[in-house]
């Protein structure tokens, strides 16, 4: 099975370990995995923002980037629903007839990690080890877009070692939303001081989630308070062995 | 219908309030109100919570869902066809129809039917349209005093307010301030609060069953709106808690009944379906207290006239747009205000509209036009919660994305020059669009952001991310991209 990482451009920027750590386990678990390097970026931003015209060049690029294999994965929820419901909608709104055949495609070949691993590779236990009070935050592309539904779960209680709890109110937006968080400053500043004590209420050491994006913004917020809480892609903990932290 | 005004005068159609400000500054002052948000984050869980219990009773409630979805997607479809039955049998019952392009019309309409009755105050039973087209300050203009009898819509008219949520509109008041502007105000109206009411519920609710019981007695002329109306029968349906609503439909004389045209079923079987859904996603209830049916008139027997005024007020326009016209099919529930995060933080009053929350993000600007309510469909974070809870499917997120394109078009249009945001979406896009300028982008972020971060973290910027680093550190971007990695240290292996 021919595997490409779609590594997103978020993370590619500003989280690499998570790149690293989905390389990590998916080669941990005896597969080989690509890294095409003219992928770019989903357009989620573009399209979100309503400047869907410019996402469009984005989608003919994922198109073209990815078509020939035969898994595309990636560790974000919330890019991998933008490929799954909006690369459609984009290429029939704007595109030839070829990119919506070349889209309606590969569409289906992409995957979340999570998904893969346990729908693809039928694998809960990845070997990892982290001995660490760890809560899970559901993001709203993870719980809503995609339906992982306890896919991530079921891969953290296979984790040794790992202490997970409960986190209140976990289906609640942690209120990032992409340009949300900077054209409702305020609002958004409201739902993430909801969820930080929800997160600070559990103890926990690690919050962890299926999108670095969420993540950014929580753990923005409990770092601008001053909390000890760390953030990390579940992609790390189930990377992390007994001679990593 | 008669054609619309090619140009509207902004506002014409009502549904926004004039002068209200845009969402993100509204919402700013809503959330600097502690009181309010306590009072919403209470309400909305209360009720978030009864409407989850009541609707996994059911094992059918999919079903429901899809099939309510089904009835009013083919209903939209053929929107002509079922009008024109519903006008052809209310009229056979012995009702007579009105149709209004505008909220304008609507107005005019109906004062000119109060005005033919010739009384001078007139009754009415909680209605969104009449809301909408801004019909008590019309009648107001006309000398004629329209009182709400629905305790909630009570509360707001007495404190010369707006309601601030679809089903509970007085959500943004607690008990001590309704005693104490039922104290204050309803002498004005009527019959006075008694002296020394206290905040009891039961003692408040005592007062303005009194205050009310006097208007009912003494009203001829009733305002309602509806529903559902169903084409084959010409049935009327409003369904409600007090039973103010039964009040204004059986005492007065005169029964002038206001709907969008999107609110007509084509048959009586199909409310079997929204009355199961319809009072589980809103109050949490397996049944309504009241459900009023009725059909034109009877000899003997409740009003001797009555009128229905089909509005459109941008509907039409709304039904035009393939991903926007599933905005119609919305039964005013308000399951998705309750379980909104957004909603639940700012309340109603920050959409500045009729119809606030999710819906009303996606409603307002298809009613009134984008440029009128640019700012609503912004108001989101695309959480997905109000499609979850929709009992219609309306897919909320899809629309709101749909508008905000729209949004942006609009934009594009009116200004001669690109707004700062357009320039940066399009340079995103040209970086983004190649991987060696996406990577030279990378290196220089990495190099500028390391500049200003302290301990790895950036603390406050300028400009447009001032909102977004008031509250949040951003972490410096990493010296080496995924990608740089991956060329230094896998490229090799391949």
């Amino acid at each position: 099975m021919r595997i490409a990482l779609f590594i997103t451009c978020f993370n590619d920027t500003l989280y690499p370990d998570t790149g690293r750590a989905v390389v990590t386990v998916l080669e941990r678990l005896g597969h080989t995995v690509e890294f095409p390097q003219e992928q770019t970026c989903c357009g989620q931003m573009h399209f979100n923002t309503g400047y869907r015209p410019d996402a469009v060049p984005l989608v003919a690029r994922f198109a073209r980037t990815f078509a020939g294999f035969d898994a595309v994965v990636t560790p974000s929820a919330s890019c991998a629903g933008m490929v799954r419901e909006n690369h459609p909608v984009l290429a029939a709104r704007y595109g030839h007839a070829g990119l919506q055949r070349q889209v309606a495609d590969l569409v289906p070949r992409v995957y979340e990690f999570t998904e893969f691993l346990t729908d693809v590779l039928g694998a809960t236990d990845v070997g990892a080890r982290f001995p660490h009070r760890v809560a899970y935050h559901p993001t709203c592309h993870s719980l809503r877009g995609l339906r992982l539904g306890d896919r991530p779960l079921r891969l953290l209680r296979g984790v040794r070692d790992l202490d997970l709890v409960d986190l209140p109110a976990a289906d609640s937006c942690c209120g990032f939303g992409g340009t949300f968080a900077v054209k409702n400053a305020d609002t958004s500043a409201a739902m993430l001081a909801d969820k930080a004590d929800g997160v600070l209420a559990t103890g926990a050491e690690v919050l962890c989630a299926a999108d670095n994006s969420c993540l950014m913004h929580i753990g923005g917020g409990l770092s601008r308070q001053g909390a000890a809480v760390r953030t990390m892609h579940l992609a790390e903990i189930l990377a992390a062995t007994e001679g990593t932290p | 219908m008669t054609a619309r005004d090619p140009a509207p005068a902004p506002g014409s159609r009502g549904v926004v309030w004039l002068g209200a400000p845009s969402f993100p500054d509204a919402a700013r002052i809503a959330l600097g109100d502690t009181r309010l948000r306590a009072n919403l984050k209470r309400a909305t869980a209360t009720i978030r919570d009864k409407r989850v219990a009541v609707a996994s009773e059911l094992d059918d409630w999919e079903d429901l869902r899809d099939a309510a979805a089904a009835i009013k997607n083919r209903t939209a479809r053929h929107l002509d066809h079922y009008l024109v039955r519903l006008e052809e049998s209310v009229t056979a019952a012995g009702g007579t129809v009105h149709w209004a392009c505008d909220a304008a019309e609507a107005n005019r309409i109906v004062t000119a039917l109060v005005q033919a009755t010739g009384e001078r105050e007139v009754v009415k039973v909680k209605s969104m349209a009449t809301q909408e087209i801004g019909l008590n300050e019309h009648l107001a203009d006309a000398g004629i005093t329209a009182y709400e009898t629905d305790l909630a819509e009570l509360i707001v008219q007495l404190g010369d307010d707006r309601p601030s949520h679809i089903l509970v509109p007085a959500i943004h008041k607690n008990r001590t301030e309704i005693r104490d502007l039922f104290t204050a105000e309803m002498g004005r109206w009527g019959q006075p609060a008694p002296e020394n009411l206290g905040d009891d519920p039961r003692e408040l609710a005592e007062a303005a069953r009194r205050h009310l019981r006097e208007k009912f007695l003494t009203a001829k002329v009733a305002v309602s709106g509806a529903n559902f109306a169903v084409a084959d029968t010409g049935t009327v349906v409003v369904v409600e808690s007090e039973g103010n609503g039964r009040m204004c439909l059986t005492l007065p004389e005169t029964l002038i009944t206001v709907m969008g045209i999107e609110k007509v079923i084509p048959t009586w079987s199909d409310l079997e379906v929204f009355l199961q859904l319809l009072p589980r996603s809103s109050t949490g209830e397996r049944m309504n207290p009241y459900t009023s049916t009725w059909t034109g008139t009877t000899d003997g027997d409740g009003p001797t006239e009555f009128h229905l005024v089909l509005l459109d007020n941008g509907r039409t326009d709304t039904l035009a747009d393939e991903v926007g016209r599933q905005a119609l099919a919305c039964i005013r529930c308000s399951a998705c205000l309750n379980v909104c995060p957004v909603f639940e933080r700012t309340g109603g009053h920050a959409y500045g509209s009729v119809y606030p929350g999710p819906i009303g993000a996606v409603l307002t600007p298809q009613l009134v036009g984008i440029e009128q309510a640019a700012s609503l469909p912004f108001a989101s974070t695309l959480c997905g919660a109000c499609y979850d809870a929709c009992p219609v499917k309306i897919n909320i997120p899809e629309v709101l994305a749909h508008l905000r394109a729209e949004a942006v078009e609009a934009k594009r249009t009116a200004n001669r020059l690109p707004t700062a945001e357009a320039v940066a979406m399009k340079a995103a896009g040209k970086v983004l669009d190649s991987p060696r300028l996406l990577a030279a982008a990378q290196k220089a972020a990495a190099l500028g952001g390391r500049a200003v971060a302290r301990d790895g973290r950036i603390g406050r910027l300028p400009g447009p991310l001032r909102g977004w680093s008031d509250t949040r550190d951003t972490p410096a971007p990493p010296v080496e991209s995924f990608r740089t990695w991956w060329r230094k240290n896998k490229e090799g292996e391949r």
